[in-house]
């Protein structure tokens, strides 16, 4: 199977300069660290484990994600679109990432069909995260 | 009138004749000589002596890797011989004689002319190589499309054949797809099949063989080296008790035949299944061992022309039976120095990566052929590890590869953990390898793999001291 020319150059750019691409974690301790909801699916079994992180900040009354980061351990359509779904995420609201479908991975990524499976589980991710981020705020 | 190999030049006949590709670096595109006659009857006279003498030459130049023109980088490096290998040379030299009009195009079942006689003359001549390399009796081969073909008639053949005796066959759960879809096909007509499971290395011993037979029991299926690890069944002993228990025994040996020593005029084996494609020789052929003594009998899958003796009907392939001939012949003269190669080409590869963390051998280093080199990199999933090593070609036990979406059904039979089988790659080296290959390798592995576990999430777990078995996946 042969991947599209984007999933390639998304994978090669993650790989090759993780640092600008949000590769990378914020742990406990860190600061802001209670602004930060992860969320992570996937199972190391099923050969792909996906975690996002999102810190978010009120703006104007509004929670905005104004950063994120992940790892990815998946084929080379996880990684890419794990990528592809933190271009998406940085500077939305939690509702307009709630909001985001696979399917608009899939279109950008041209993913194959085979591994459509990818983005539904960086769609599950940002979910995650953002439930995760909104049981923190409960806790507050 | 076959005006092959000549041309003529300010009105003379001169002879020119191709080198092959491995060699042209050091000979140039082809070779010429004089024949120094005007008259083409002459000249073809003088051709017939010209030709072999400029053929001796490409024998005596030693044999360089056909790629060596293009540079490491340009080209990306094949490790997948257990796959499939490239055509070696000779051996394409030989299948070209046997198309043309001027070649030996005839039908080896022509027994009313010359055509047909010279084209059994060869077909017979590639049975007495293949023969040679396994000491068997060259009435012992017959000519099928390949191991698959060679595996569903040597089974179903003789399931079919000796079903009064009994309907229960034994197998492994590492066999390749060609045997264990053809027992899952005996399953429906009611065959009763029994998967031995291997030890962790991938072995099958010879005492769970013994165990296994039945009185009904009337096959033993079982392959020489296993094509994802490379491992290596004892099958002589295995063979003593299929023997001493009137049990046929079947060897797959795919990836065995001009890879290791065998001898069936010593060992108990009754059929066995072989492929030119494994062995530098064409796609499209392969060759099924059948014992004479005993006389294994087989029902055929294939009717028709009565050819290899009513065992498998079809108009033989006079070129592709030229080729496996030929490859197998070069493989008795090579095993050897072939073999030491592959053996090197590990140790370099192994030497260079096992310092890694985390890094796994799937099956053994001993008892198991060089060509074949399985290991997993834990927390890195083998299909982006092949994409980052995106100038050699590998294969990985990954599911993302296969497209079943499952991990390979041999590592997980060895016991290994799924993760563990997502995260493996198979190096198959072979002939046309070079060392800087491999050198080159171990550092692109290791870089890859380190750039990969920085973006792995189970590799930063891992590092932190959680226990990966003890986490709830989603």
């Amino acid at each position: 199977m042969a991947y599209s020319q984007k999933v390639v150059d998304k994978f090669e750019e993650t790989l090759n300069n993780p640092e600008k691409a949000s590769v990378g974690r914020w742990k406990p301790g860190d600061e802001d660290f209670h602004r930060v909801g992860t969320g992570i699916v996937g199972a190391p079994a099923c050969g792909d484990v996906m975690k996002l992180q999102i810190k978010c900040k009120n703006i104007d009354g509004v929670n905005r994600i104004v950063d994120a980061r992940f790892k990815t351990y998946g084929c080379g359509s996880a990684i890419a679109s794990s990528g592809q779904l933190i271009d998406m995420l940085k500077g939305k609201t939690l509702e307009e990432a709630q909001a985001i479908s696979n399917q608009e991975i899939v279109d950008i990524l041209e993913l194959p069909s085979i591994k459509i499976h990818c983005s539904v589980l960086a769609e599950e991710a940002i979910h995650r995260a953002i439930d995760d981020f909104k049981s923190l705020r409960t806790n507050d | 009138m076959n005006k092959k190999y000549l041309f003529k030049r300010n009105n003379t006949w001169w002879v020119k004749v191709p080198v092959p590709l491995y060699l042209r670096d050091d000979m140039g595109f082809d070779l010429r000589k004089s024949t120094g006659e005007k008259d083409l009857d002459k000249a073809l006279l003088a051709r017939d002596k010209i030709v072999p003498e400029l053929k001796s030459k490409f024998v005596s130049v030693p044999q360089k890797n056909q790629f060596a023109e293009s540079s490491f980088e340009e080209r990306t490096t094949y490790f997948d011989y257990a796959s499939t290998t490239p055509v070696d040379e000779r051996v394409i030299e030989k299948m070209k004689d046997c198309l043309s009009f001027e070649g030996v195009f005839g039908n080896s079942g022509s027994r009313s002319h010359v055509y047909g006689w010279k084209a059994e003359e060869l077909v017979e001549e590639a049975r007495v190589n293949v023969s040679k390399l396994l000491n068997c009796d060259p009435r012992e081969i017959i000519w099928t499309s390949g191991a698959t073909e060679s595996d569903n008639l040597a089974i179903k053949g003789a399931a079919n054949f000796y079903k009064s005796k009994g309907k229960h066959v034994i197998t492994s759960k590492i066999e390749h797809k060609a045997v264990l879809d053809v027992c899952r096909q005996l399953e429906k007509d009611n065959y009763e099949i029994t998967y031995l499971d291997p030890d962790e290395k991938g072995v099958i011993s010879p005492a769970a063989v013994k165990k296994a037979i039945r009185e009904d029991t009337v096959l033993v299926s079982l392959m020489h080296i296993n094509n994802e690890i490379g491992v290596i069944n004892d099958i002589e002993e295995i063979g003593n008790i299929t023997r001493a228990n009137n049990v046929i025994f079947h060897v797959d040996a795919a990836q065995s035949a001009g890879k290791v020593p065998m001898d069936l005029s010593s060992l108990n084996v009754d059929l066995m299944s072989f492929s030119a494609h494994k062995i530098y020789g064409p796609k499209g052929i392969g060759a099924l061992y059948i014992s004479r003594k005993p006389r294994i009998r087989l029902q055929p899958l294939f009717h028709g022309g009565g050819q290899e003796r009513g065992i498998r009907a079809g108009t033989l392939p006079t070129h592709q039976i030229v080729g496996m001939g030929e490859a197998f012949r070069i493989a008795n003269e090579q095993m050897e120095m072939d073999h030491q190669k592959l053996t090197n080409f590990r140790s370099i590869l192994w030497n260079g990566l096992k310092d890694m963390e985390e890094i796994y051998v799937n099956g053994a280093i001993e008892n198991s052929f060089p060509g074949i080199f399985n290991l997993s990199f834990n927390f890195v999933e083998g299909e982006s590890l092949i994409m980052a090593l995106k100038n050699i070609a590998v294969s990985s036990g990954s599911a993302c590869t296969s497209a079943s979406l499952e991990p390979s059904y041999v590592l997980r039979a060895l016991g290994r953990p799924d993760e563990l089988a997502h995260s493996s790659i198979r190096f198959s080296f072979g002939r046309f390898t070079r060392k800087e290959e491999v050198e080159n390798t171990v550092n692109l592995v290791k870089n890859s793999v380190s750039k990969l576990r920085e973006i792995s999430p189970l590799w930063e777990m891992y590092q932190d001291g959680i226990d990966l078995d003890k986490i709830e996946w989603a």
